[in-house]
């Protein structure tokens, strides 16, 4: 189980609470879908996906990606227990929507990097690092009940 | 083998002449070192890397850091033969170096977090999807002639 110092969890609350989930969360879905093309997949009646000002402008990936992105904002207040913060989206994204794990990982780098463009220098390596742990207990707490 | 479209070309070329490749090629390896902690193996005589700050200070680092991004500066120059280009490399890498290729993806994302960082709007979802790209196949043309 993946373990947050006090630095760590200061650093990532302090971010966190500058972050427009709103539009960091359209951000983020949408350059996944831009970068990643077959994650598509998982979006079919999105309408309009043809080209990245399509998917970045299209209503739905926004309203998507604020309602991922604000689900993230749970594991930001349950650092110490992601696996049970995200059961249930686990075995939503298993049984259900049939999402292939790796993608995880690849929403978790599109954020980081999009904080990164966001932050600047405020974006010091030790915050990466931070982030880059979180995103990745994210990664495996949604991945923990796949079967 | 990886294809570039002529716009994907243009779209890496045009913000590589942007970067100083001294200044990022150091930002990228000092955020790897800190990220990624366990790299640090590699560079056991680069002397102080006991803290973010010591490492991204650290003038091996930055110097070392300006080498392998000059170096990454060839691959853009050849997109349509990066194994070509980094065969020399690859076996250095594997038979003298002996790195762990999964760390080659690792420096790739490092890479882009710091062109997220630097450039922040101008990074938009078709460049970040051009330089994954590029990274992707560099970490892949490195990997190529380990045995």
């Amino acid at each position: 189980m993946v373990h947050f110092n006090a630095e760590e969890k200061a650093s990532v609350t302090s971010l966190w609470g500058k972050v427009i989930v709103e539009e960091a969360g359209g951000e983020a879905l949408g350059r996944l879908l831009v970068v990643y093309p077959w994650t598509q997949r998982f979006f079919d009646n999105f309408g309009n996906l043809s080209s990245a000002s399509a998917i970045m402008g299209n209503p739905k990936v926004k309203a998507h990606g604020k309602k991922v992105l604000t689900s993230f904002g749970d594991a930001i207040k349950n650092m110490d227990n992601l696996k049970g913060a995200f059961a249930k989206l686990s075995e939503l994204h298993c049984d259900r929507l049939h999402v292939d794990p790796e993608n995880f990982k690849l929403l978790g780098n599109v954020l980081v990097i999009i904080l990164a463009m966001h932050f600047g220098k405020e974006f010091t390596p030790d915050m990466q690092a931070a982030w880059q742990k979180l995103v990745a207990g994210v990664a495996n707490a949604l991945a923990h009940k796949y079967h």
